[in-house]
Protein backbone atom coordinates (compact mmCIF):
# COMPACT_ATOMS: atom_id res chain seq x y z
CA UNK A 1 0.00 0.00 0.00
CA UNK A 2 0.87 3.30 -0.91
CA UNK A 3 1.84 5.93 2.05
CA UNK A 4 0.52 8.61 -0.29
CA UNK A 5 -2.93 9.66 0.48
CA UNK A 6 -5.30 9.05 -2.11
CA UNK A 7 -7.71 11.61 -3.55
CA UNK A 8 -10.62 9.29 -2.73
CA UNK A 9 -9.16 9.00 1.00
CA UNK A 10 -9.02 13.03 1.37
CA UNK A 11 -12.31 13.51 0.32
CA UNK A 12 -13.60 11.06 2.41
CA UNK A 13 -11.67 12.74 5.05
CA UNK A 14 -12.66 16.21 4.56
CA UNK A 15 -16.20 15.40 3.56
CA UNK A 16 -16.35 12.97 6.56
CA UNK A 17 -14.92 15.15 9.12
CA UNK A 18 -17.15 18.72 7.78
CA UNK A 19 -19.96 16.48 8.86
CA UNK A 20 -19.11 15.30 11.89
CA UNK A 21 -18.38 18.68 12.94
CA UNK A 22 -21.47 20.21 11.73
CA UNK A 23 -23.65 17.09 13.08
CA UNK A 24 -21.86 17.60 16.66
CA UNK A 25 -22.53 21.17 16.48
CA UNK A 26 -26.26 20.66 16.54
CA UNK A 27 -26.39 17.40 18.46
CA UNK A 28 -24.32 18.94 21.22
CA UNK A 29 -26.86 21.45 22.54
CA UNK A 30 -29.49 19.15 22.83
CA UNK A 31 -27.35 16.50 24.00
CA UNK A 32 -26.47 18.58 27.01
CA UNK A 33 -29.95 19.83 27.43
CA UNK A 34 -31.20 16.19 27.71
CA UNK A 35 -28.62 14.93 30.45
CA UNK A 36 -29.11 18.43 32.85
CA UNK A 37 -31.25 16.92 35.17
CA UNK A 38 -28.09 14.64 35.92
CA UNK A 39 -25.47 17.03 36.18
CA UNK A 40 -27.69 20.00 38.19
CA UNK A 41 -26.54 20.47 41.86
CA UNK A 42 -29.30 19.52 44.27
CA UNK A 43 -30.13 22.57 46.49
CA UNK A 44 -28.38 23.20 49.40
CA UNK A 45 -31.19 22.49 52.35
CA UNK A 46 -32.21 24.76 54.49
CA UNK A 47 -32.35 24.23 58.25
CA UNK A 48 -36.10 24.04 59.56
CA UNK A 49 -37.64 24.82 62.56
CA UNK A 50 -39.71 21.11 64.04
CA UNK A 51 -41.29 23.07 66.74
CA UNK A 52 -39.75 20.70 69.29
CA UNK A 53 -38.69 21.64 72.30
CA UNK A 54 -35.23 19.51 73.33
CA UNK A 55 -36.80 18.56 76.05
CA UNK A 56 -39.13 16.44 74.68
CA UNK A 57 -36.21 14.36 72.46
CA UNK A 58 -35.68 11.01 74.81
CA UNK A 59 -34.33 8.00 74.36
CA UNK A 60 -37.58 6.60 72.71
CA UNK A 61 -37.60 7.72 68.89
CA UNK A 62 -40.55 9.98 68.14
CA UNK A 63 -41.26 10.34 64.10
CA UNK A 64 -41.27 14.04 63.72
CA UNK A 65 -42.91 15.63 60.63
CA UNK A 66 -41.77 18.78 58.78
CA UNK A 67 -42.34 20.94 55.89
CA UNK A 68 -39.18 21.28 53.30
CA UNK A 69 -39.79 23.60 50.06
CA UNK A 70 -39.20 21.68 46.74
CA UNK A 71 -38.91 23.06 43.31
CA UNK A 72 -39.79 19.74 41.28
CA UNK A 73 -38.70 21.44 37.29
CA UNK A 74 -41.23 24.22 36.93
CA UNK A 75 -43.25 22.97 40.02
CA UNK A 76 -42.86 23.66 43.41
CA UNK A 77 -44.29 22.76 46.72
CA UNK A 78 -44.31 22.07 50.17
CA UNK A 79 -43.10 18.35 50.62
CA UNK A 80 -44.08 17.10 54.18
CA UNK A 81 -41.20 14.45 55.22
CA UNK A 82 -40.79 12.39 58.57
CA UNK A 83 -37.70 11.88 60.65
CA UNK A 84 -37.41 9.53 63.74
CA UNK A 85 -35.67 12.05 66.47
CA UNK A 86 -34.07 10.25 69.42
CA UNK A 87 -31.07 11.52 71.91
CA UNK A 88 -28.73 8.34 71.44
CA UNK A 89 -25.83 8.56 74.31
CA UNK A 90 -26.51 12.07 74.88
CA UNK A 91 -26.40 13.05 70.28
CA UNK A 92 -29.37 13.73 68.92
CA UNK A 93 -30.17 12.18 66.08
CA UNK A 94 -32.59 12.69 63.25
CA UNK A 95 -32.96 9.50 61.03
CA UNK A 96 -34.42 9.57 57.64
CA UNK A 97 -37.68 6.29 57.34
CA UNK A 98 -36.60 5.46 53.82
CA UNK A 99 -35.05 1.86 54.34
CA UNK A 100 -31.94 1.37 52.84
CA UNK A 101 -32.99 -1.93 50.94
CA UNK A 102 -35.66 -0.77 48.58
CA UNK A 103 -36.45 1.98 50.03
CA UNK A 104 -40.17 1.48 51.72
CA UNK A 105 -40.81 3.52 54.81
CA UNK A 106 -39.59 1.93 58.08
CA UNK A 107 -40.90 2.67 61.89
CA UNK A 108 -39.91 2.32 65.64
CA UNK A 109 -41.18 -1.07 67.10
CA UNK A 110 -44.04 -1.32 63.91
CA UNK A 111 -43.41 -5.28 64.51
CA UNK A 112 -44.48 -6.84 68.19
CA UNK A 113 -42.20 -9.51 67.17
CA UNK A 114 -39.04 -7.27 67.22
CA UNK A 115 -39.14 -4.68 70.33
CA UNK A 116 -36.51 -1.84 69.98
CA UNK A 117 -35.99 -1.63 66.71
CA UNK A 118 -36.79 0.19 63.32
CA UNK A 119 -38.97 -2.17 60.98
CA UNK A 120 -39.54 -2.36 57.39
CA UNK A 121 -42.44 -4.31 56.36
CA UNK A 122 -41.33 -5.28 53.08
CA UNK A 123 -38.77 -7.14 53.59
CA UNK A 124 -38.43 -7.31 56.96
CA UNK A 125 -35.51 -5.11 57.54
CA UNK A 126 -34.79 -4.16 60.58
CA UNK A 127 -32.23 -1.75 62.56
CA UNK A 128 -31.13 -1.00 66.07
CA UNK A 129 -32.39 2.33 67.51
CA UNK A 130 -29.22 3.92 66.22
CA UNK A 131 -30.42 3.45 62.50
CA UNK A 132 -27.46 0.55 62.15
CA UNK A 133 -28.98 -2.15 60.07
CA UNK A 134 -28.96 -5.71 61.72
CA UNK A 135 -27.22 -7.73 59.76
CA UNK A 136 -28.74 -10.79 58.42
CA UNK A 137 -31.55 -8.12 57.18
CA UNK A 138 -31.77 -7.06 53.80
CA UNK A 139 -30.68 -3.74 54.30
CA UNK A 140 -26.91 -3.25 53.66
CA UNK A 141 -26.56 0.20 54.97
CA UNK A 142 -27.45 1.93 57.95
CA UNK A 143 -30.58 4.41 57.84
CA UNK A 144 -29.75 7.99 56.42
CA UNK A 145 -29.90 10.91 58.99
CA UNK A 146 -30.60 14.27 58.69
CA UNK A 147 -28.12 17.30 60.09
CA UNK A 148 -29.83 18.98 63.07
CA UNK A 149 -29.19 22.13 64.73
CA UNK A 150 -30.36 23.43 67.80
CA UNK A 151 -31.87 26.68 69.11
CA UNK A 152 -32.96 28.24 71.83
CA UNK A 153 -34.36 25.29 73.22
CA UNK A 154 -35.80 24.06 69.95
CA UNK A 155 -34.21 21.23 67.17
CA UNK A 156 -33.87 22.41 63.90
CA UNK A 157 -33.92 19.55 60.90
CA UNK A 158 -31.58 20.59 57.94
CA UNK A 159 -30.36 18.85 54.98
CA UNK A 160 -29.89 14.88 54.34
CA UNK A 161 -26.66 13.25 54.85
CA UNK A 162 -26.62 10.69 52.29
CA UNK A 163 -24.17 7.92 52.94
CA UNK B 1 -12.06 -0.74 14.84
CA UNK B 2 -15.00 1.14 12.50
CA UNK B 3 -14.37 -0.68 9.19
CA UNK B 4 -14.20 -3.51 11.48
CA UNK B 5 -17.41 -3.76 12.91
CA UNK B 6 -19.11 -2.29 9.29
CA UNK B 7 -17.37 -5.41 7.87
CA UNK B 8 -19.01 -7.49 10.60
CA UNK B 9 -22.25 -6.20 10.26
CA UNK B 10 -22.28 -6.14 6.41
CA UNK B 11 -20.67 -10.13 6.32
CA UNK B 12 -24.21 -11.01 7.96
CA UNK B 13 -26.48 -8.55 6.83
CA UNK B 14 -25.39 -7.41 3.44
CA UNK B 15 -25.88 -3.71 3.92
CA UNK B 16 -23.53 -2.59 1.48
CA UNK B 17 -25.96 -2.92 -1.81
CA UNK B 18 -28.89 -0.97 0.45
CA UNK B 19 -26.91 1.85 0.96
CA UNK B 20 -25.36 1.62 -2.60
CA UNK B 21 -28.37 2.09 -4.26
CA UNK B 22 -29.52 5.41 -2.36
CA UNK B 23 -25.75 6.66 -2.32
CA UNK B 24 -24.94 5.88 -6.00
CA UNK B 25 -26.83 7.81 -8.71
CA UNK B 26 -25.53 10.78 -11.33
CA UNK B 27 -25.72 14.28 -10.27
CA UNK B 28 -26.39 15.68 -13.72
CA UNK B 29 -24.59 18.38 -14.82
CA UNK B 30 -27.17 20.71 -15.08
CA UNK B 31 -27.69 20.33 -11.31
CA UNK B 32 -24.47 21.11 -9.85
CA UNK B 33 -23.49 24.27 -8.54
CA UNK B 34 -19.52 23.45 -9.01
CA UNK B 35 -20.46 23.90 -12.69
CA UNK B 36 -23.01 26.43 -12.78
CA UNK B 37 -23.07 28.16 -9.72
CA UNK B 38 -26.64 29.20 -10.48
CA UNK B 39 -27.39 25.52 -10.05
CA UNK B 40 -27.55 26.13 -6.62
CA UNK B 41 -31.65 26.23 -6.44
CA UNK B 42 -31.41 22.89 -6.39
CA UNK B 43 -30.67 23.00 -3.07
CA UNK B 44 -33.41 23.94 -1.58
CA UNK B 45 -35.39 20.61 -1.45
CA UNK B 46 -32.35 18.86 0.55
CA UNK B 47 -32.25 22.04 2.56
CA UNK B 48 -35.79 21.36 3.17
CA UNK B 49 -35.01 18.14 4.79
CA UNK B 50 -31.86 19.04 6.64
CA UNK B 51 -34.36 21.87 8.18
CA UNK B 52 -36.77 18.75 8.63
CA UNK B 53 -34.41 16.83 10.07
CA UNK B 54 -33.52 19.50 12.67
CA UNK B 55 -36.99 19.80 13.67
CA UNK B 56 -37.38 16.43 14.40
CA UNK B 57 -34.87 16.53 16.88
CA UNK B 58 -34.56 19.57 18.32
CA UNK B 59 -38.65 18.67 19.10
CA UNK B 60 -37.99 15.30 20.16
CA UNK B 61 -35.49 17.02 22.73
CA UNK B 62 -38.01 19.91 23.91
CA UNK B 63 -40.63 17.40 24.64
CA UNK B 64 -38.63 15.71 27.25
CA UNK B 65 -39.18 18.92 29.41
CA UNK B 66 -43.07 19.81 28.14
CA UNK B 67 -45.92 19.55 28.87
CA UNK B 68 -49.00 19.64 27.12
CA UNK B 69 -51.40 21.31 29.97
CA UNK B 70 -52.98 24.50 30.29
CA UNK B 71 -51.69 24.85 34.15
CA UNK B 72 -48.20 23.65 33.22
CA UNK B 73 -47.24 24.08 29.35
CA UNK B 74 -46.01 27.84 29.94
CA UNK B 75 -44.01 27.32 32.73
CA UNK B 76 -42.39 24.17 31.65
CA UNK B 77 -41.66 26.34 28.84
CA UNK B 78 -40.41 28.35 30.54
CA UNK B 79 -38.10 26.35 32.80
CA UNK B 80 -36.71 24.51 30.05
CA UNK B 81 -35.39 27.79 28.09
CA UNK B 82 -34.40 29.85 31.18
CA UNK B 83 -32.95 26.91 33.52
CA UNK B 84 -32.18 24.15 31.38
CA UNK B 85 -28.51 24.33 30.09
CA UNK B 86 -28.57 25.34 26.52
CA UNK B 87 -32.34 25.60 26.64
CA UNK B 88 -32.73 28.51 24.71
CA UNK B 89 -30.42 27.45 21.93
CA UNK B 90 -32.87 23.75 21.55
CA UNK B 91 -35.80 25.95 21.65
CA UNK B 92 -34.22 28.66 19.55
CA UNK B 93 -33.93 25.67 16.95
CA UNK B 94 -37.39 24.63 16.63
CA UNK B 95 -38.51 28.35 16.85
CA UNK B 96 -36.60 29.34 14.24
CA UNK B 97 -36.49 26.25 12.21
CA UNK B 98 -39.88 26.60 11.56
CA UNK B 99 -39.90 29.30 9.94
CA UNK B 100 -37.09 28.56 7.85
CA UNK B 101 -38.56 25.09 6.91
CA UNK B 102 -41.35 26.92 5.75
CA UNK B 103 -39.32 29.14 3.62
CA UNK B 104 -36.99 26.46 1.84
CA UNK B 105 -39.77 24.75 0.99
CA UNK B 106 -41.31 27.84 -0.49
CA UNK B 107 -38.14 28.47 -2.17
CA UNK B 108 -38.01 24.97 -3.49
CA UNK B 109 -41.35 24.86 -5.07
CA UNK B 110 -40.45 28.10 -6.82
CA UNK B 111 -37.77 26.76 -8.33
CA UNK B 112 -40.11 23.53 -9.43
CA UNK B 113 -42.50 25.88 -10.67
CA UNK B 114 -39.75 28.28 -12.78
CA UNK B 115 -37.84 25.31 -14.61
CA UNK B 116 -41.07 23.46 -15.27
CA UNK B 117 -40.77 20.08 -13.21
CA UNK B 118 -44.11 19.73 -12.51
CA UNK B 119 -44.83 18.77 -15.73
CA UNK B 120 -45.66 15.13 -16.89
CA UNK B 121 -44.69 12.50 -15.66
CA UNK B 122 -43.92 14.47 -12.42
CA UNK B 123 -46.96 15.81 -12.09
CA UNK B 124 -47.78 13.17 -9.17
CA UNK B 125 -44.73 14.39 -7.30
CA UNK B 126 -45.86 17.87 -7.48
CA UNK B 127 -49.34 16.86 -5.48
CA UNK B 128 -46.96 14.75 -2.83
CA UNK B 129 -45.23 18.09 -2.28
CA UNK B 130 -48.17 20.41 -1.77
CA UNK B 131 -49.65 17.17 0.60
CA UNK B 132 -46.12 17.87 2.05
CA UNK B 133 -46.75 21.87 1.88
CA UNK B 134 -49.85 21.28 3.58
CA UNK B 135 -48.10 18.97 6.25
CA UNK B 136 -45.86 21.35 7.05
CA UNK B 137 -48.12 24.16 7.36
CA UNK B 138 -50.05 21.33 9.81
CA UNK B 139 -47.28 21.65 12.06
CA UNK B 140 -46.45 25.58 11.71
CA UNK B 141 -50.56 26.11 13.15
CA UNK B 142 -50.52 23.68 15.87
CA UNK B 143 -46.55 24.00 17.22
CA UNK B 144 -47.66 27.73 17.23
CA UNK B 145 -50.48 26.79 20.30
CA UNK B 146 -48.15 24.81 22.77
CA UNK B 147 -45.95 27.64 24.29
CA UNK B 148 -49.38 28.61 25.53
CA UNK B 149 -49.00 32.09 26.07
CA UNK B 150 -51.03 35.33 24.45
CA UNK B 151 -49.81 34.89 21.01
CA UNK B 152 -50.38 31.25 21.02
CA UNK B 153 -53.55 31.37 22.43
CA UNK B 154 -55.01 34.39 19.86
CA UNK B 155 -53.15 33.11 16.85
CA UNK B 156 -54.60 30.00 17.32
CA UNK B 157 -58.23 31.34 18.17
CA UNK B 158 -57.70 33.39 14.71
CA UNK B 159 -56.80 30.32 13.03
CA UNK B 160 -59.73 28.45 14.43
CA UNK B 161 -62.12 31.18 13.23
CA UNK B 162 -60.72 31.40 9.96
CA UNK B 163 -61.36 27.49 9.69
CA UNK B 164 -64.64 28.50 10.99
CA UNK B 165 -65.77 30.50 8.20
CA UNK B 166 -65.86 27.59 5.68
CA UNK B 167 -69.42 26.98 4.40
CA UNK B 168 -71.67 24.85 6.21
CA UNK B 169 -68.82 22.90 7.25
CA UNK B 170 -67.20 25.70 9.12
CA UNK B 171 -68.54 25.10 12.87
CA UNK B 172 -67.62 21.65 12.82
CA UNK B 173 -64.14 21.72 12.18
CA UNK B 174 -63.84 24.33 14.60
CA UNK B 175 -65.49 22.15 16.80
CA UNK B 176 -62.79 19.47 15.79
CA UNK B 177 -60.17 21.35 15.59
CA UNK B 178 -60.41 22.88 19.62
CA UNK B 179 -61.97 19.64 21.09
CA UNK B 180 -64.66 21.80 22.06
CA UNK B 181 -66.35 25.13 22.16
CA UNK B 182 -63.49 27.24 23.37
CA UNK B 183 -59.27 26.89 22.98
CA UNK B 184 -58.87 25.04 26.10
CA UNK B 185 -57.44 22.38 28.19
CA UNK B 186 -58.93 20.06 25.08
CA UNK B 187 -57.22 22.61 22.43
CA UNK B 188 -54.01 21.86 23.41
CA UNK B 189 -54.14 18.39 24.31
CA UNK B 190 -55.12 17.38 20.69
CA UNK B 191 -52.64 19.75 19.13
CA UNK B 192 -49.81 18.28 21.24
CA UNK B 193 -51.10 14.96 19.58
CA UNK B 194 -51.35 15.72 16.26
CA UNK B 195 -48.07 18.22 16.35
CA UNK B 196 -45.53 15.36 17.44
CA UNK B 197 -47.47 11.81 16.53
CA UNK B 198 -49.98 12.53 13.63
CA UNK B 199 -48.35 15.02 11.43
CA UNK B 200 -44.62 14.06 11.66
CA UNK B 201 -46.03 10.53 10.92
CA UNK B 202 -47.61 11.97 7.64
CA UNK B 203 -44.79 14.25 6.43
CA UNK B 204 -41.98 10.95 7.20
CA UNK B 205 -44.23 9.19 4.79
CA UNK B 206 -44.72 11.75 2.19
CA UNK B 207 -40.84 12.45 2.29
CA UNK B 208 -40.82 8.91 1.36
CA UNK B 209 -42.85 8.64 -1.45
CA UNK B 210 -41.31 12.02 -2.45
CA UNK B 211 -37.93 10.18 -2.68
CA UNK B 212 -38.75 7.36 -4.11
CA UNK B 213 -40.83 9.25 -7.10
CA UNK B 214 -37.10 11.43 -7.73
CA UNK B 215 -35.08 8.02 -7.37
CA UNK B 216 -37.65 6.38 -10.49
CA UNK B 217 -38.39 9.46 -12.29
CA UNK B 218 -35.15 11.22 -12.07
CA UNK B 219 -34.54 14.91 -11.88
CA UNK B 220 -35.77 17.30 -14.70
CA UNK B 221 -33.65 18.26 -17.34
CA UNK B 222 -31.66 21.20 -18.24
CA UNK B 223 -33.83 25.00 -19.43
C1 LIG C 1 -41.34 20.25 10.24
C2 LIG C 1 -41.60 19.95 11.44
C3 LIG C 1 -42.03 20.89 12.58
C4 LIG C 1 -42.42 22.22 12.57
C5 LIG C 1 -42.55 23.13 11.37
C6 LIG C 1 -42.69 22.60 13.94
C7 LIG C 1 -43.13 23.84 14.38
C8 LIG C 1 -43.28 24.26 15.70
C9 LIG C 1 -43.57 25.59 16.16
C10 LIG C 1 -43.86 26.80 15.27
C11 LIG C 1 -43.59 25.59 17.53
C12 LIG C 1 -43.78 26.78 18.46
C13 LIG C 1 -42.40 27.16 18.93
C14 LIG C 1 -42.27 28.47 19.64
O1 LIG C 1 -43.17 29.33 19.50
O2 LIG C 1 -41.24 28.64 20.33
C15 LIG C 1 -43.33 24.24 17.95
C16 LIG C 1 -43.28 23.83 19.28
C17 LIG C 1 -43.05 22.53 19.70
N1 LIG C 1 -42.78 21.43 18.88
FE1 LIG C 1 -42.63 21.46 16.85
N2 LIG C 1 -42.48 21.51 14.74
C18 LIG C 1 -42.08 20.44 13.96
C19 LIG C 1 -41.80 19.15 14.36
C20 LIG C 1 -41.86 18.70 15.69
C21 LIG C 1 -41.65 17.33 16.12
C22 LIG C 1 -41.34 16.18 15.17
C23 LIG C 1 -41.79 17.31 17.49
C24 LIG C 1 -41.67 16.16 18.48
C25 LIG C 1 -41.57 14.90 18.22
C26 LIG C 1 -42.09 18.65 17.94
C27 LIG C 1 -42.29 19.03 19.27
C28 LIG C 1 -42.58 20.32 19.70
C29 LIG C 1 -42.76 20.70 21.08
C30 LIG C 1 -42.64 19.78 22.31
C31 LIG C 1 -43.05 22.10 21.07
C32 LIG C 1 -43.34 22.99 22.31
C33 LIG C 1 -42.09 23.63 22.88
C34 LIG C 1 -41.91 25.08 22.50
O3 LIG C 1 -42.87 25.75 22.19
O4 LIG C 1 -40.75 25.55 22.55
N3 LIG C 1 -42.13 19.47 16.82
N4 LIG C 1 -43.14 23.45 16.82
S1 LIG D 1 -37.38 -2.15 51.38
FE1 LIG D 1 -37.11 -2.31 53.52
S2 LIG D 1 -36.57 -4.36 53.74
FE2 LIG D 1 -36.80 -4.24 51.58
Amino acid sequence: MSKKLSRRQFLTYTLGSTAGFLGAGMLFPMVRFAVDPALKKGEGGNFVDVNLPLSEVTDKPKSVQFKVHKKDGWYSFDEVLTAWVLRDKGKILALSPVCKHLGCTVSWESNPQFPNTFFCPCHFGRYTKDGTNVPGTPPAKPLDHYETKEANGKLLIGPLLKT
Amino acid sequence: MLRAIYDWVDERLDITPLWRDVADHEVPEHVNPAHHFSAFIYCFGGLTFFVVVIQILSGMFLAMYYVPDIINAHASVKFLQNEVAMGAIVRGMHHWGASVAIVMLFLHTLRVFFTGSYKHPREFNWIVGMLIFFVMLGLGFTGYLLPWDNKAYFATKVGVEIAASVPYLGPYIATFLQGGDIVGAQTIARFFALHVFFFPAALLGLLGAHFILIRRQGISGPL
